[in-house]
């Protein structure tokens, strides 16, 4: 393999892996705050990238996507509010039918309003051939903008969950949500806030990503699965360390292009999941102790 | 050879310490307890025993035989049974029904006879009943055989979980605080209950928290503190042993 | 007990033989279709019933079984061997009279699977693919388990889309009747075909099935496998503790599902006379698992009497192009506010107060 061919597949692997890894500290969020795997979590991300496309015939393109992202978070506010709040203590089986019920519901829809045909909002800068160079590889702005965007979300989390005193409320909640109960945090709008929150950089991310990769109405599933892979594989809970699965896995799929055919790209994914259920269900990074005190 | 013998063993959770090096014997026929103040390390003794946790070291061997490795299912067949310190019934099903789950492991249709309806598993499937039955009467819970089992009272859920423990035809039986959540007088009833089970020939250890109890039935008692064995003897010794005193009184 | 059982089967069968009484009386025959592919649904949704509600293991790859059975029966009958016919595997093969020739256009001779050997061959293949992925899958619980059984039905559905032997997007077509009986004096040819004429005898046939299907797995549930299986459904920490092996039952469950399924994707794919790729997709999937859910999870009659009624709904085209939507509705609704199925909420509880002085019989299994 020659060394620009090489830094293609690099490049396009880490876009897809940032993507993968937004998707996977999603599931994170809404996973610390309720125990819930929201299986509609490909769907926001869906979502984003439709909204802002359908947006973009009234308002430029920065303000279609600021306006998706805040559509798409109501959205999950709307579904933490209508379905799975007043739920007293559900079982798990009962919360991943009401998500993946949720998911065609949100597909059906997505399927009602845009129809079969693949979407995509336009380069934020250049067109599909503009290059720019680094270190003498040539790749699209659009990845850049990926990288750079995806990044700013992750270390902004970071620093809402760690230094503002609503992300403090929230890891409390995630701690215990009795306690944080009976330390006046008020832990219902804390998981509304989750959804929200995952819904947004979902819908950011599908916007960012849409140029490139496009955006359908059916590409919710597939995206589940890999950022559930990508949560697995760090550890559940643990959202830096998916973002390093994330790029790991979207690496691995990058240069399996070249040995495995384009339609089994997916069960990569898949079959990376599994192993990693069946041998580290706690994950890459994770404790094995830690995760046996999570209810499963 | 004792039915049950205990060598050494210890149980780790990452720094704490729950079970330190505890060795103890149960002999055919006795009843046994073994007591402790909350945290003393009794029920994780117990999942050791039954092998729903693996030790960090040391040996549990009952029969003869080593249960290191073993499933708990395996070790139920090897003739232990048990009950659960928060009462495990199966929901859904009848407080019958569940007692004639317990005849799960002396009973052999599978799959395919079950499927067909084979005319030897109506011969095996009345003899589950009866014997089912016939438990419940000895522990007086007949009349409520086909009441959902959860709803029934305390007190009654278990001994329904007793009677489905007994109906595995244990040669050891682990009572897990059998006496936590009932009133005096149920405990009392709880104590002749025990003595009952005893006179069946099946030997009897159990974890208990209620001290009158443990002084009224059992033939020998081991305390436990913070996962170390401090003493060993009859009641009457215990209750002069100034150590478990010290604990007890301490505690309160 | 058993008297009620068989009550049920045998008012099964009256209604069966009625309905189709009904359609030929007011010349309505055409409906025979759609509810003999509403009958080989409900048998994959039997299966399921068994292992969600009994066992408590939910699957969200049991489309994927369906299509092992489906696709497999499709391709070995309609895959031509004659290229191969020197090899030794095939002349024994043929020699066994495992194989059929027929002739295409030209007339030149081909060479195909017996339907027989297909049926047998597809069946197995999804037996033991469950229990090749049953033993690792199976130790999951709940998300995990989902996500896990979701892979694995993602993975069949990407293999036939992807592989030419299994006809890519179009699936396969063309597939030949399966004949169960010929040339027995006095009993006509009976073969599972979309074939017009053959309409009655093939509601007939599926419906037997289901009727045989239903009786097997009342039995089973009564069963001391059946109690076994409850009480994993109910604690499988203590199952374990009273001598169940429950790894071991949980698999089992997992591999008679799968058989049901396949079984299932066989007849149909004969009947239709073909399979597409839709029929393995995850959709497919969810909508199993909705009419369990719906159907009252521990309710073989309740996910009968759903699985008929929503698949017949279905192919008759009445949810437009809402078809997924109204099952994804439908999966939602009921979990938020009858989680143990319809058919549970009043009328079950209304029967229990009524029989309540004589409730002996009634069992605690389906009122949870």
């Amino acid at each position: 393999m020659n060394p620009d061919l090489f830094f293609q597949y690099l490049f396009a692997g880490i876009s897809y892996g940032i993507i993968y890894a937004i998707v996977g500290v999603g599931f994170n969020i809404i996973y610390n705050t309720t125990g819930i795997i929201n299986f509609a979590q490909g769907e926001f991300v869906m979502l984003g990238g439709m909204i802002a496309f359908s947006l973009l015939q009234w308002m430029p393109l920065p303000l279609a996507i600021a306006a998706a992202v805040a559509v798409t978070m109501v959205v999950g506010a709307l579904i933490e509010i209508v379905f799975i709040r007043w739920l007293d203590r559900p079982s798990v089986l009962r919360m991943i039918i009401i998500t993946i019920g949720l998911s065609i519901l949100i597909r059906e829809v997505a399927l009602h309003i845009w129809g079969e045909s693949i979407r995509a909002l336009p380069y934020f800068y250049g067109n599909e051939i503009t290059t720019v160079s680094i270190a003498g590889v040539k790749v699209s702005p659009q990845v850049l903008w990926v990288v750079g965007i995806c990044s700013v979300i992750v270390g902004t989390l970071n620093l809402f969950f760690y230094a503002s005193p609503l992300g403090r409320e929230m890891r409390a909640c995630a701690a215990n949500r009795t306690a944080a109960t009976l330390c006046g945090i008020n832990t219902n709008n804390m998981v509304t806030l989750s959804f929200m929150l995952s819904a947004g950089i979902g819908a950011l991310a599908g916007c960012v990503m849409s140029p490139i990769t496009y955006t359908s109405y059916d590409m919710g599933t597939g995206l589940a699965i890999k950022g559930f892979t990508v949560a697995i594989l760090g550890g559940l809970g643990n959202s830096l360390a998916a973002v390093a699965a994330g790029l790991l896995l979207g690496i691995i799929e990058a240069f399996s292009i070249s040995v495995v055919p384009l339609a089994f790209q997916d069960a990569i994914a898949i079959t990376i999941l599994l192993i990693i259920l069946f041998v580290r269900p706690h994950g890459l990074f994770g404790s094995k102790e830690a995760a046996s005190l999570k209810e499963f | 050879m004792a039915l049950l013998e205990i060598h050494r063993l210890n149980k780790k959770f990452g720094g704490l310490h729950a079970v330190n090096n505890v060795s103890l014997t149960v002999k055919k026929g006795m009843i046994k307890a073994v007591i402790g103040p909350n945290g003393a390390g009794k029920t994780t003794l117990f999942n050791l025993i039954a092998g729903n946790l693996s030790p960090s070291s040391g040996s549990v061997v009952f029969r003869n035989h080593e249960l290191q490795g073993l499933k708990p299912y395996q070790v139920a067949r090897m003739g232990m049974s048990r009950t659960f310190q928060n009462i495990k019934l199966f929901s859904g099903m009848t407080a019958l029904e569940n007692v004639m789950a317990g005849r799960h492991v002396r009973s052999r249709a599978g799959f395919l006879a079950g499927m067909f309806n084979l005319p030897h598993t109506w011969r095996e499937e009345a003899g589950i009943r009866q014997k089912s039955m016939d438990l419940m009467k000895l522990l007086e819970i007949e009349e409520f055989a086909h009441k959902e089992s959860t709803s029934l009272a305390f007190g009654q859920q278990r001994a329904v979980e007793m009677a489905r423990a007994l109906n595995t035809e244990p040669e050891l039986l682990l009572l897990d605080e059998p006496a936590a959540g009932l009133n005096m007088k149920e405990t009392a009833e709880l104590g002749r209950l025990i003595t009952k089970i005893r006179e069946m020939g099946i030997t009897i250890l159990l974890v208990e928290h209620d001290m009158s109890l443990v002084m009224d039935i059992s033939d020998e008692i081991t305390v436990l503190s913070f996962g170390h064995k401090i003493a060993e003897g009859k009641p009457a010794a215990i209750q002069q042993n100034p150590e478990v005193i010290k604990i007890y009184l301490g505690e309160n | 007990m058993n008297t009620k059982k068989n009550i049920g089967v045998l008012g099964l069968l009256g209604l069966v033989i009625m309905i189709q009484l009904l359609t030929h009386w007011t010349g309505t025959q055409y409906y025979l279709t759609q509810l003999t592919m509403s009958a080989y649904y409900s048998l994959v949704i039997l299966g399921l019933c068994v292992l969600m509600g009994y066992a408590g293991q939910i699957s969200l790859g049991h489309a994927g079984f369906f299509a092992i059975g489906g696709y497999l029966a499709a391709a070995l009958t309609t895959h031509d061997l004659t290229p191969y016919s020197n090899t030794l595997i095939i002349q024994v093969l043929n020699r066994c009279g495992l194989l059929i020739q027929g002739q295409d256009i030209y007339g030149d001779v081909l060479l195909y699977f017996n339907p027989w050997v297909s049926c047998i061959l597809a069946i197995s293949a999804a037996a033991l693919t469950a229990l090749v992925t049953g033993i690792p899958v199976l130790k999951l619980k709940g998300h995990y388990l989902a996500m896990a059984t979701l892979g694995f039905g993602t993975i069949i559905y990407r293999i036939v889309l992807a592989s030419a032997f299994f006809g890519e997007a179009d699936g396969i077509s063309d597939v030949p009747p399966f004949t169960l009986v010929s040339g027995i004096p006095g009993l006509p040819v009976i073969e599972v075909s979309g074939d017009f004429s053959g309409r009655v005898q093939n509601y007939y046939i599926a419906w037997s099935m289901v009727i045989a299907g239903t009786l097997l797995l009342l039995n089973l549930i009564d069963s001391r496998v059946g109690r076994a299986l409850r009480s994993i459904h109910g604690s499988e920490e203590t199952a374990d503790a009273m001598g169940i092996n429950t790894a071991r039952y949980k698999l089992k469950t997992f591999i008679l599902s799968a058989i049901f399924a396949a079984a299932a994707g066989v007849f149909l794919t004969h009947f239709n006379g073909g399979i597409g790729p839709s029929e393995a997709g995850i959709m497919k999937s969810v909508r199993y698992v909705a009419i369990v859910a719906v159907g009252g999870m521990a309710n073989i009659w309740g996910a009968l009497t759903m699985g008929v009624l929503l698949n017949f709904l279905s192919l008759r085209g009445i949810f437009g192009t809402y078809d997924d939507a109204v099952f994804g509705l439908i999966l939602i609704l009921i979990m938020l506010f009858a989680p143990e199925g319809i058919l549970s909420i009043r009328i079950r509880q209304r029967l229990r107060n009524a029989f309540s002085s004589s409730t002996s019989e009634i069992r605690g299994g389906e009122s949870s």
